[in-house]
């Protein structure tokens, strides 16, 4: 009996990300996720600009490239043009958390009928190692050599705290993918987002403290430590929204 | 008894599963290179293994299938 096998809505292609990359732990969540809801042949995946760009060559089933950030508002077009479609996007936070701010706050406060996947390794990876609107105080990168400075560049977006300020979006959760017992509850979170779509509830945002060890610097195993030690403390792990409880209580 | 297989042209080494195996049956083989230029995770003892899938679960690009 097989226990764990590659899942089937992933394509053949090796992945390009470096060496430890968590990238590929999320994509195969991701595909899980479509695997376990057999949606694969309705389901519409965005890909974003960053070191997912390629994603459309990853996940077997449809996929569209959207410009920088945009990929919330390609999203609401595709479900509203094809209402019984699973349309969801997988962004980074060079994305979603600065270029794409706008998209992903009003998709979010119209409740749109979409998942998001949303990879937040507190640099911009593709382009470098520059710093992002989520790297940490102090957090040495390419464009703050001396760490950054909160003086200057303020203090760092946290996505999911800032979305569930909203009424409307449905579902916001963090998970993180550094040990075992947080990639099953990151696979549990996934899944309950797409399962929200399927059921027609509303937006709902996956937040996932992912690693970046060639820009961090770090071994692929120091960067899941770093997470735990830097990541978490400032980016708590849990449900930050769920309308499902409120309207339980209502 | 469980067996883990690897895609070996498909490992980067980068060691995630060999951090994760509770048995510590995992080794990144230093004196074997794959088809992308690394050195590849292999197992060292088939039989000890039980079947949890933690490697599996870690790897970021798929290269483990384990069969119980």
């Amino acid at each position: 009996m097989t226990v764990f096998e590659k899942p089937k809505a992933l394509t053949d292609k090796p992945f390009h990300y470096c060496p430890g990359c968590t990238h590929g732990i999320i994509h195969r969540l991701v595909a899980e996720a479509i695997d376990e809801l057999d949606i694969e042949g309705r389901t519409v995946g965005v890909a974003p600009v960053g070191c997912a760009v390629m994603a459309y060559d990853y996940f077997a089933c449809d996929m569209v490239e959207a410009a920088h950030g945009r990929a919330p508002a390609v999203a609401t077009g595709l479900k509203r043009c094809m209402p019984d479609h699973i349309i969801f996007t997988y962004q980074g936070d060079g994305d979603l958390a600065s270029i794409g701010m706008a998209e992903t706050v009003h998709a979010a406060t119209r409740n749109e009928n979409i998942t998001i996947i949303f990879v937040n390794n507190a640099i911009y990876g593709m382009t470098g190692g520059q710093m992002a609107p989520t790297s940490l105080p102090g957090q040495v990168t390419q464009t703050s050599p001396y760490g950054r400075d909160v003086a200057t560049v303020g203090l760092p977006i946290k996505v999911s705290e800032l979305l569930s300020s909203l009424d409307a979006p449905y579902y916001v959760e963090r998970v993180a993918v550094n040990n075992v017992k947080n990639v099953r509850n990151a696979k549990k979170a996934i899944k309950r987002a797409f399962q929200n779509q399927v059921e027609g509830r509303g937006f709902s945002l996956v937040e996932v403290v992912s690693s970046c060890p060639t820009n961090w610097g770090k071994t692929p195993e120091a960067a899941l430590q770093w997470i735990d030690e830097k990541m978490i403390p400032y980016y708590p792990l849990g449900v930050y929204k769920d309308r499902s409880k409120e309207e339980e209580q209502a | 008894m469980a067996k883990v297989s690897f895609s070996v042209d498909l490992c980067k080494g980068c060691g995630l599963c060999v951090s994760a195996c509770p048995k510590h049956l995992l080794v990144i083989a230093r004196d074997k290179i794959n088809q992308k230029g690394h050195s590849p995770a292999e197992i060292t003892d088939q039989a000890a293994c039980i079947g949890c899938a933690f490697c599996a679960t870690m790897c970021p690009d798929c290269v483990i299938t384990v069969e119980k």
